[in-house]
């Protein structure tokens, strides 16, 4: 009788740690915070800044994703993580999503069972190696020795590099891009490789940038996005759309100084009236009120505002719009369309 | 008529499982046994239930796959084209290089600091003293970073010893200190260097023998032949006489500027020097203590004995102190061998690539098998803890306490 109620205890343990799998986004509105990873500190992507503060073009994203779920862009908890621990982070539920410079892959979509939402940023491999090597190209790089953040798509990428010019290379392992950082600017490798973004805004932080240079050669494809759970497509589905209303809102031209005007009455343009909920119903489709997209977009602006303030020309980090421009001007930033 | 009667039958009733002592504890150690069996069952169930729902499974295919990734010290051959288990196996002999040279090291600095620690000089004692209670009292993650940050920052990067005018040069023109590592001579194995090596081999055992035969001279017939003269020509005159008579086959590979790096030589990694002088030292203040015990163990009136039948103090200590004061050292003396072995695992905040950065760190990123690489580094680590303590205690078993 006794272990009869003891199984039986058991067996709904069993089932409540099953059902909490689902329904993040009940979750996250009973906590009242959402739960982001992002890097351990990477300037213009991710990193507290002077106050503690976490700032940068990934943060703005859980700050965008917590807007328009929980009406209240600071209301995120930052969970720090490298890139070792943060699908574990992520498939553990300890955190509702990630948006941490992480690469797009077949295998991670599909074997490691997540859901990328989209791309927020379109990169590549690159090396950055100071002036006084006097090297030109990553193909003079043969018996360097090349500082790398271990598990990450860069160690691989690495590896295959080498391997097709047929040139040798000793890594050195490193846990997080400060350690990099310290170990490249020590001579301890000759050579710092990273996604290129991260590398000028790893160089952007150098007391000396002008001493390093970052070569040519972009060895990989590298579409940075944030990512979920497989098994919620709910809460995938409210990060995929909170993304592309961010990178419509620029091609639409609403920002965040003319989205409270824009969204207090019906505009002519369909397109922008659906997507700031002044007609149709497509905050109600996916779980949320109308003002989502709104909220979402004045935290920071559209994709092309978050851009220019994190990363763009006029910072340190310096990085021209390129692929990351919208279709419309060249680049290949397309957002479905909100209907 | 006889009287005596069978004594009564005992008839085993259910109560006796709680009221006899004879069966209560196996009734309460039976039950103990049921819930943790249960408990264990709970949480694999639940493991691979929860697994399950994230559609994953426990398979162990991933290790034959190509790894993909390269490893900088490689004590076997691997590229990235090699498999995943290869990789695992480039990085268990890692951990076992690290280990060893760390046991090593650790027992010679413990053994020195230990005795020193006794020694009657004021200064001496209060040196180990403080040695043993900095060293100890700091994590050892601490000291693996500390070493290491020393090491990429005051040593020279490989380019400084570049140009006409160099600001740093190599030690005899064969070592050079960088902040990459230390780059040593390799020996290169020419035509006829295996006679060179076995020679040398039968020389250490001719030390041995020598030795053993003096010291039986001795017991046998009180006549004491020099020990420490002989000793030392056996070991090095036939080797070097050989290797002059077979035409010195054996020449040295000196390290020399090629490239961005050194080339040649043995390449003795930043990483694995801050982690294995980091573990010894961490250790050795430990194994310091265990030895300083030892010795405080074996009792005064030993050492008075042994001095009023004139040994001296030398003798005192190798011939009366230590064999009985290896029997208390050594049961802890396995326990540290144990934990610096398993804190090689901190290697990754050096990149250094041990076991836990190839199969417990990028295979397991890359693969995202956590669970089966967790597994298997728990069996590696529970396989080299247990070895360990077998070999420790078949040497523990020959010099403990004779009773007769």
């Amino acid at each position: 009788m006794n272990k009869t109620v003891f199984l039986g205890a058991l067996t709904v343990a069993g089932l409540a740690a099953g059902a909490s799998a689902a329904a993040t986004l009940d979750d996250v509105k009973a906590r009242g915070t959402l739960n982001c990873g992002v890097t351990t500190g990477l300037v213009g992507f991710a990193a507290p800044d002077a106050n503690g503060v976490w700032e940068g073009f990934d943060v703005a994203v859980c700050r965008a994703v917590a807007a328009a779920v929980l009406g209240d862009a600071n209301a995120v908890e930052f969970v720090p993580t490298t890139g070792k621990t943060r699908f574990t982070a992520l498939a553990s539920g300890e955190i509702d999503m990630l948006a941490r410079n992480t690469t797009w892959t077949f295998s991670r979509d599909t074997d490691l069972k997540f859901e990328f939402v989209g791309v927020n940023y379109y990169d590549g491999q690159g090396f950055m190696v100071p002036k006084a090597l006097g090297v030109s190209s990553a193909k003079e790089l043969d018996g360097a020795t090349v500082c790398i953040q271990t598990g990450t798509t860069t160690e691989l990428n690495l590896a295959d590099f080498f391997r097709k010019n047929n040139i040798s290379y000793e890594p050195v392992p490193v846990e997080t891009n400060a350690e990099g950082q310290q170990q490249y600017l020590a001579g301890a490798c000759d050579a710092y490789t990273t996604d290129a973004s991260g590398l000028a805004a790893t160089r952007a932080a150098f007391e000396n940038p002008t001493e390093h240079v970052i070569l040519p050669e972009i060895i990989s494809k590298e579409p940075l996005g944030p990512l979920v759970r497989h098994g919620d497509n709910d809460w995938g589905d409210i990060v995929r759309w909170t993304l592309n209303a961010l990178i419509a809102s620029e091609e639409l031209g609403v920002t965040s100084a003319n989205v409270e005007e824009m969204a207090s009455e019906p505009t002519n343009s369909p397109e922008i009236n659906r997507l700031l909920g002044t007609e149709g119903n497509l905050g109600e489709m996916i779980g949320l009120d109308a003002d989502w997209a709104k909220r979402a977009i004045a935290v920071g602006g559209n994709y092309g505002e978050l851009f220019e303030k994190n990363i763009g020309e006029k910072t340190p980090i310096g990085l021209a719009r390129g692929l990351n421009a919208q279709w419309t001007d060249g680049g290949i930033l397309y957002s479905p369309p909100f209907r | 008529m006889t009287t005596a009667t069978d004594p009564p039958k005992a008839s085993f009733q259910l109560s006796q499982l709680i009221y006899d002592t004879r069966y209560r504890s196996y009734t309460f150690q039976f039950i103990a046994l049921v819930l943790l069996m249960l408990l264990i069952g709970y949480l694999g169930a639940n493991l691979v239930t929860n697994l399950a729902e994230q559609g994953q499974n426990i398979a162990f295919g991933f290790l034959a796959e190509p790894a993909g990734y390269d490893i900088n010290q490689r004590p076997i051959e691997y590229d990235s084209q090699s498999s995943h288990l290869r990789a695992s196996f480039v990085g268990v002999l890692n951990t076992l290089i690290v280990a060893v040279l760390g046991c090593l090291t650790a027992t010679l600095f413990g053994v020195t600091a230990g005795i020193l620690r006794l020694s009657p000089n004021w200064l001496v004692r209060k040196l180990m003293a403080g040695y043993v209670e900095a060293f100890r009292n700091v994590p050892v993650l601490i000291w693996i970073l500390i070493i290491f940050t020393i090491m990429t920052a005051v040593l020279p990067a490989p380019s400084a010893f570049r140009g006409d005018n160099p600001d740093s040069s190599m030690l005899f023109g064969a070592f050079a200190f960088t902040n990459r590592g230390i780059y040593i001579p390799a020996p290169i194995w020419g035509g006829g260097s295996i006679v060179v090596v076995l020679t040398f081999l039968a020389s250490i055992a001719g030390v041995f023998y020598y030795r053993r035969y003096a010291t039986k001279l001795l017991y046998d017939t009180g006549k004491l032949l020099p020990m420490g003269w002989p000793s030392l020509v056996i070991f090095f005159v036939p080797t070097i006489l050989i290797y002059f008579i077979m035409g010195q086959p054996i020449s040295l590979d000196y390290p020399a500027l090629k490239g961005f790096n050194f080339g040649g030589g043995i390449h003795i990694r930043g990483s694995l020097i801050a982690l294995w002088f980091a573990l010894a030292i961490y250790t050795g203040a430990f194994i310091a203590e265990n030895v300083r015990a030892g010795i405080q163990a074996v009792s005064k009136g030993q050492t008075e004995a042994a001095a009023s039948l004139g040994l001296r103090p030398r003798r005192i200590m190798n011939l009366v102190i230590l064999p009985q004061a290896l029997r208390v050292i050594i049961p802890p003396l396995i326990s540290q061998y144990l934990n610096l072995t398993k804190n090689s695992s901190l290697a990754i905040a050096v990149g250094y690539m041990d076991v836990t950065g190839t199969l417990g760190g990028i295979t397991l990123n890359q693969t995202g098998r956590a669970i089966e690489c967790v597994l298997l580094l728990m069996l590696f680590y529970l396989a080299i803890s247990l070895a360990i303590s077998a070999v420790m205690n078949v040497y523990n078993n020959a010099i403990k306490l004779k009773e007769r």
